[in-house]
């Protein structure tokens, strides 16, 4: 405890020192970020990132990437400042929310939960990867725009990732079993009703594709 | 607080892979070291920066910690088993079907397929005085913000409370409480096994720390004994919204039954007390009585003996009498009492 825990309260140096230390922090790294090819936003506290970053090799999407990597960056983080792939959203970055989803090895996760460094060797998914490469959409692409069940469509990729993963494995579900299955993913247009038309949709064509594989 | 949205503060990343390695680093620097699993409790603390550990260790890549296997009479379950893994096991659903349940009414999904077991048994409360980094008893200030007039408890403790009335939020430690888990501690001198229930602490005896863990100690095996597999289980959860939400107050109830008789019993509650409750006297008192509503519902009444609501959260007292009366006697047709 600090002597002035009132000051504490939101975990912040107590006293100015700190918010200076802070301020100057931004102006630093602020310059660095023009120096980069990223846009890359300062971390709180001030510390210059790009030089504890280092480089590691991910699978995203099929694809061999290599990419400086903060220990403690998150996949989002990654996929979304590091990488382009901005179709994967940040909505809460607190595993509440499942704009985030991606897959790794075919199982849904919160990319806003994952430390970047912990996906090595794994198989990274983002929406940007559903198709195949010939250009054919995947099955929940194709229900999607068959029955247009976003609204905002802010959650439509976290949606499409855990719909992909859950018929993967569950590719003949009843819509209750569909609707347990993206329960990890909030559309806050309230638009449940027809997204799980789109993603039934989606299920009838991955059978559809699995009897002709 | 306001929810700061960009990458944490820096931490060193460390991923063993064996827990021998992982041991020697623990040895090395255990106040300095975070231990991380799934990351779902973890998370939140260090990226509100209340926590921030110099070095974070990764335990995922310690594959002997992983997996479900047969143990003695019972089985085994190393504590970084997601709880997707725990949920569809086929041992856990055939013996111990009472976890699987447990387990699949955690939060939502993605959070299953990550959260780990050993996670789910060793997170902090989420008191959120606490969590938002309030300088309460819990870290370790000299004052409780949800024990005021005005404080906003709905969540919070009606039972065993001192000073301190946060909760034990996880679903599956009354599970595995019912079951007489043993949990396997690697300490800096060597290994221990406890009893589940000895694993959480009261405020009483220790108001800054949710479990028994000390720094440098690793949850390295959860045993579940054969004794109560395949008994008369029951596990309910109450919470707001069906998904994401932590227990408001959820049961776990093994019962060893001849006839309608309940020969033996075990059962624990979390969301009452700041460790999982267990039933203790209820347990005793139910034990060669029918099980009907007559015997449920003098248990509700004896488990709620010594409640103590606060301003906001008093609906818990019967809400507790009910989920004991139905794990005893099921549930049946809803009647209302005034
Ligand atoms: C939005 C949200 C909703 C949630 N809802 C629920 C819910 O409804 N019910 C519920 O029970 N939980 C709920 N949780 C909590 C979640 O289930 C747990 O946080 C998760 O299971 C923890 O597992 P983990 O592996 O991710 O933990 P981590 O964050 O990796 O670890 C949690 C804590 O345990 C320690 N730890 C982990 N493994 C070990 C080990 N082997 N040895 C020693 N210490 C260890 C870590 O140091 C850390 O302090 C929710 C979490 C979130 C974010």
């Amino acid at each position: 405890m600090s002597d002035t825990p009132g000051l504490n309260i939101l975990g912040n140096e107590p006293s100015n020192p700190g918010r200076r230390r802070f301020i100057q922090g931004v102006i630093a790294s602020g310059v660095a970020v023009s120096a980069m090819q990223y846009r890359f936003m300062q971390t709180a506290r001030g510390q210059s990132s790009a030089g504890a970053e280092r480089l590691i090799t991910l699978n995203v999407n099929g694809q061999t990437r290599r990419v400086g990597v903060l220990k403690q960056e998150t996949l989002a983080w990654t996929l979304r400042y590091k990488l382009g792939l901005t179709a994967t959203k940040l909505g809460c970055d607190r595993a509440e929310c499942g704009a985030c989803t991606v897959t790794l090895d075919d199982t849904a996760h919160y990319s806003c939960s994952v430390l970047t460094h912990t996906v090595r060797g794994k198989k990274v998914v983002t929406v940007e990867g559903l198709a195949s490469p010939d250009g054919t959409l995947h099955p929940v692409q194709q229900g999607v725009i068959d029955e247009q069940g976003f609204q905002c469509a802010f959650c439509m990729s976290g949606f499409m990732m855990a719909a992909a993963a859950f018929l993967k494995k569950n590719p003949n579900p009843t819509r209750a079993e569909m609707a347990h299955g993206v329960s990890g993913n909030l559309c806050r247009c309230q638009d449940y009703d027809k997204i799980l038309t789109a993603l039934m949709k989606a299920a009838e064509h991955t059978r559809r594709a699995n009897n002709v594989a | 607080m306001a929810v700061i949205r960009d990458v944490m503060p820096n931490f060193d990343l460390v991923q063993p892979a064996s827990l021998a390695d992982a041991r020697k680093l623990l040895d090395s620097d255990p106040d300095n070291v975070w231990l991380m699993a799934g990351g779902l409790d973890s998370f939140d603390w260090l990226k509100d920066r209340i926590r921030k550990p110099k070095t974070v260790v990764d335990l995922t890549g310690i594959d002997e910690m992983r997996g479900v296997r047969a143990w003695n009479d019972g089985i085994e379950i190393g504590p970084l088993t997601t709880l997707t893994d725990v949920v569809n096991d086929p041992m856990v659903k055939a013996k111990y079907s009472i976890l699987s349940q447990a387990a699949e009414l955690v939060a939502s999904p993605q959070i299953r397929n990550q959260g780990t077991i050993g996670g789910n048994v060793s997170q902090d409360t989420r008191c959120w005085y606490y969590r938002s980094g309030w300088p309460c008893y819990r870290a370790g200030g000299n004052l409780c913000y949800a024990d005021t007039p005005v404080g906003r408890n709905r969540e919070h403790a009606i039972l065993d409370a001192q000073r301190c009335v946060a909760v034990s939020p996880s679903d599956s430690a009354p599970a595995l409480i019912a079951l007489d888990a043993k949990f396997v501690i690697s300490t800096k001198n060597g290994e221990k096994t406890i009893d589940a229930q000895d694993y959480f602490l009261g405020p009483a005896i220790d108001i800054t720390h949710m479990t028994i863990l000390k720094p440098g100690d690793i949850l390295t095996a959860i045993r579940i004994p054969g004794t109560w597999a395949n008994s008369k289980f029951y596990f309910e959860k109450i919470r707001d919204r069906n998904v994401w939400d932590f227990p408001l107050m959820n049961i776990a109830a093994a019962m060893k039954m001849s006839g309608n008789t309940i020969t033996d019993a075990r059962m624990a509650v979390a969301g009452a007390a700041a460790r999982p409750w267990r039933l203790t006297d209820v347990e005793a008192q139910i034990k060669g009585k029918t099980a009907d509503e007559a015997t449920g519902k003098a248990a509700g009444e004896l488990a709620v003996k010594d409640a103590v609501p606060l301003q906001f959260n008093a609906y818990k007292i019967p809400l507790m009498k009910n989920l004991v009366k139905r794990a005893i006697s099921g549930v049946q047709e809803a009647t209302w009492e005034a």
